[in-house]
């Protein structure tokens, strides 16, 4: 029980899933409105889009999986870096790839 | 991890939490495995989007409306998951019962709508066999709607764990591994709202 307790503070307060689950919601609605009037053009939606889910990932990896850099959590946030950065060089490289040789092909 | 020195009466319980702090951080590290593969089918839709062999693409099929449904839906089941989880650091047994049923209702709604939409573009002759674009789609989205619902089959063991035997350490100790698993899945489907949906809808 007294383990619960001291615990606590590293899974999160209600007040702390709240701010989350709000600030969450304004970045979803905010891309979900732009691209369903068609606000802008096609660039800034891109960018309104990108910036939104990018912001929004860091508010659910510090509100609702408590992500931080403490002596107990930091190891999971260094596997986390980790694996973005391995993610980053999948993604991004396949596409860099791929992109190119269409483009050769086509030209 | 307490030196020698600790309190020895403390000994046991320090263990204990160690064990449970070992299971979440080896559950959080096979979920960075399963980042990579999800990373893998995201590459995968990159490159094949365009690839629609003259059928339909993304723009004509997508319904942003029930996207943002099924985005709604899962966004709560989020922060009601994160009050089971409170609950159970509470030790209250009827309040964790609660939330987690409450979540399981909004992640069954959430897959109630993704095979709404799967057998809408099925039956009007879009099915994963019709384009590179429209496989891609199906592998990406049906991977994450496979861990949603392989998460809603964990929450009934788990309520049925909770409600049998209350919550022992080593049952929140699962719930733990549940809520990071849950929350992982939120954060993926960011990705394959504004990626997929948003992208291709714009």
């Amino acid at each position: 029980m007294s383990q619960h307790d001291h615990d606590a503070h590293s899974h999160g307060s209600v007040s702390s899933y709240v701010i989350g689950f709000v600030l969450s919601v304004i970045l979803t609605v905010i891309p979900f409105w732009a691209v369903m009037t068609s606000a802008y053009d096609r660039a800034t939606l891109f960018a309104i889009i990108v910036v939104t889910a990018v912001v929004q990932i860091f508010v659910h990896l510090k509100y609702f999986l408590h992500l931080n850099f403490s002596k107990e959590g930091k190891i999971d946030t260094l596997s986390f870096i980790f694996t973005a950065i391995v993610i980053v060089m999948v993604v991004a490289l396949s596409v860099w790839i791929i992109y190119e040789s269409v483009l050769m092909m086509m030209y | 991890m307490g030196t020698h020195a600790a309190a020895h009466h403390d000994a046991h319980h320090e263990e204990h939490h160690d064990t449970g702090r070992m299971t979440t951080l080896g559950f959080w590290i096979y979920l960075m495995t399963d980042c990579i593969l999800f990373a893998s089918f995201f590459a995968t839709y990159a490159v094949l989007f365009m690839n629609t062999a003259g059928g339909v693409s993304g723009k004509d099929i997508f319904d942003l409306n029930l996207i943002a449904g099924g985005t709604a839906a899962l966004l709560l089941s989020s922060i009601t998951f994160g009050f089971a989880m409170i609950s159970a650091y509470k030790n209250n047994k009827g309040g964790t019962l609660l939330w987690l049923f409450v979540t399981f209702l909004f992640g069954l709604a959430f897959i109630g709508i993704e095979l709404y939409e799967f057998n809408h573009l099925i039956h009007a002759g879009n099915g994963p066999s019709s384009s590179a674009f429209l496989t891609a789609f199906f592998s990406l989205v049906g991977l994450h709607g496979l861990h949603v619902t392989a998460g809603l089959l964990w929450i009934i063991v788990l309520f049925i764990d909770i409600a049998k035997r209350g919550l022992k350490d080593r049952t929140v100790t699962r719930l733990s591994c549940l809520s990071l698993f849950w929350h992982f899945l939120d954060v993926i489907w960011i990705c394959v709202f504004s990626f997929v949906y948003l992208m291709g809808a714009m």
